[in-house]
């Protein structure tokens, strides 16, 4: 981190961008600033719509490339995350939220590998807050829903443990479980989303103070970080899947925690 | 990480906020978006996707069980003409067995009638030969007595109007007869 303050040879010093640099938003009315975040969110939900709509609109027992596609992409969130997850006399019900999620939060983090676009939208606390909350309200509803108000009780006190060390287990178990968990679960989603994002845009204005630089020495270290950077590069493309399916998953496990509250 | 820290505070000190907090306009954006892809999948997406694994399951299970039901019925048919043939079969054998048993029965009911026909023929006929023997018999005897006695007594012209007398005659002129008659035989 140091190296970020690497006084300039040529009078200036590098200033690297931090969490709190924005762009410009693109318009603004009354108090609303709408900017490339929130077009790319919006975008991410046509593509997504358009795609799976096309893929799915035939629906020929032998499906074509583009059906195939889809289906794969469907299959893989119904099946290995809803129904291995949530079990299948269950699952079905909540295959729309989880396939939901996960398309949505896959596009929006891969907008961070695009050139240009190169921004990906949880890189911003507010939509993994959101998400987050849903899944939090959704889980809570439907423990509710199917134990009653015992679901509760189920919740935090866990079976096979003896009296007396209930008093410590349960509000362990309420902090884990009503309080973290939903933090956990934005701010995981959030802070990888973010780094990744503030590690290519350093290393990328890194490279351009280099380049710029009068000394041939320094010029040629620039390639020392485009090596890096292109290996993070490819690091946050994984990443970027990664977390969208860590949130779906953790989505479904929550949400089988509250189905099948009676056996935990 | 110090910099950064310390480049955050001062510019949230200037005007941004701390990157944990919300942005009521973002907010707004991404809960409209996500409900709209919620829509959509719930209303087209899912459903359709839904539809399309039904009808392949449905393709490929449902085939195999037409074809097994279509065996079985075909099987069941198969086993229903086969007992409709031995049905015939045992029909036809029945018909064919009571109709011969029912020539037997009319060819003896017609011989017998027939026999008894004819012997109660040959008897109504011997019958009446014997009464008309025996009534030719006994007007011969009458006619022929009177007769030879009427010729005889005109020959000899002795009154043979004596009956004992002439029956006595008559008796013996007849056995003469029937011993003429067996010696022309012998």
């Amino acid at each position: 981190m140091i190296a970020l303050t690497l006084p300039a040879q040529d009078g200036g010093s590098f200033t690297p961008p931090s969490v709190t640099s924005h762009l410009a938003p693109f318009f603004t009315i009354g108090g609303f600033e709408f900017t490339k975040q929130m077009a790319l969110v919006l975008l991410s939900v046509v593509i997504i719509a358009w795609f799976f709509i096309a893929a799915a609109r035939k629906g020929q027992l032998v499906p074509g490339r583009l059906q195939f596609a889809g289906e794969m992409a469907y299959g893989f969130v119904r099946n290995s995350v809803g129904k291995d997850v949530i079990g299948a006399k269950d699952f079905k019900k909540y295959v729309p939220l989880l396939f939901s999620l996960f398309f949505f939060i896959l596009l929006n983090n891969l907008y961070g590998t695009i050139p240009w676009i190169q921004l990906p939208s949880f890189s911003h606390v507010t939509g993994a807050y959101f998400l987050a909350l849903l899944v939090y309200v959704i889980w809570i509803g439907v423990g509710v829903k199917e134990n009653g108000l015992r679901y509760f009780k189920l919740a935090v006190v866990p079976s096979g443990v003896p009296w007396y060390i209930l008093p410590l287990v349960v509000p362990i178990e309420i902090i884990s479980n009503f309080v973290v968990r939903p933090m956990t679960h934005s701010l995981r989603l959030f802070a990888t989303m973010l780094a990744g994002h503030l590690i290519v845009l350093i290393a990328g204005s890194g490279i351009e103070f280099l380049i710029a630089q009068e000394s041939w020495l320094l010029k040629g270290t620039s390639i020392l970080v485009l090596a890096g950077a292109t290996a993070m590069y490819m690091l946050e493309a994984l990443i970027m899947v990664l977390q969208a399916y860590v949130f779906v998953l953790l989505t479904a496990i929550y949400i089988e925690g509250a189905v099948h509250a009676d056996s935990h | 990480m110090n910099n950064l820290m310390v480049l955050a505070s001062a510019n949230a000190a200037e005007a941004a906020p701390s990157p944990l907090s919300v942005n009521w306009s973002e907010l707004l954006v991404v809960a409209v978006g996500f409900a709209i892809l919620m829509f959509i999948v719930i209303k087209y997406v899912v459903p359709m996707f839904e539809k399309t694994y039904a009808d392949r399951t449905e393709a490929i299970e449902g085939g195999i069980a037409r074809a097994e039901k279509a065996q079985a019925e075909a099987s069941a048919a198969l086993d229903e003409y086969k007992q409709q043939l031995v049905d015939a079969r045992t029909e036809a054998n029945r018909i064919r067995e009571e109709a011969r048993a029912e020539g037997a029965q009319i060819l003896a009911d017609l011989k017998e009638r027939a026999a008894s026909e004819s012997a109660r023929i040959t008897e109504q006929a011997q019958t009446a030969i014997a009464a008309e023997r025996q009534a030719a018999v006994v007007s011969l005897r009458a006619e022929v007595g009177s007769l030879a006695t009427t010729l005889a007594g005109r020959i000899v012209g002795e009154s043979l109007d004596d009956d004992a007398r002439a029956a006595r005659v008559v008796d013996r002129f007849l056995a003469d007869l029937e011993k003429q008659s067996e010696g022309a035989r012998k």
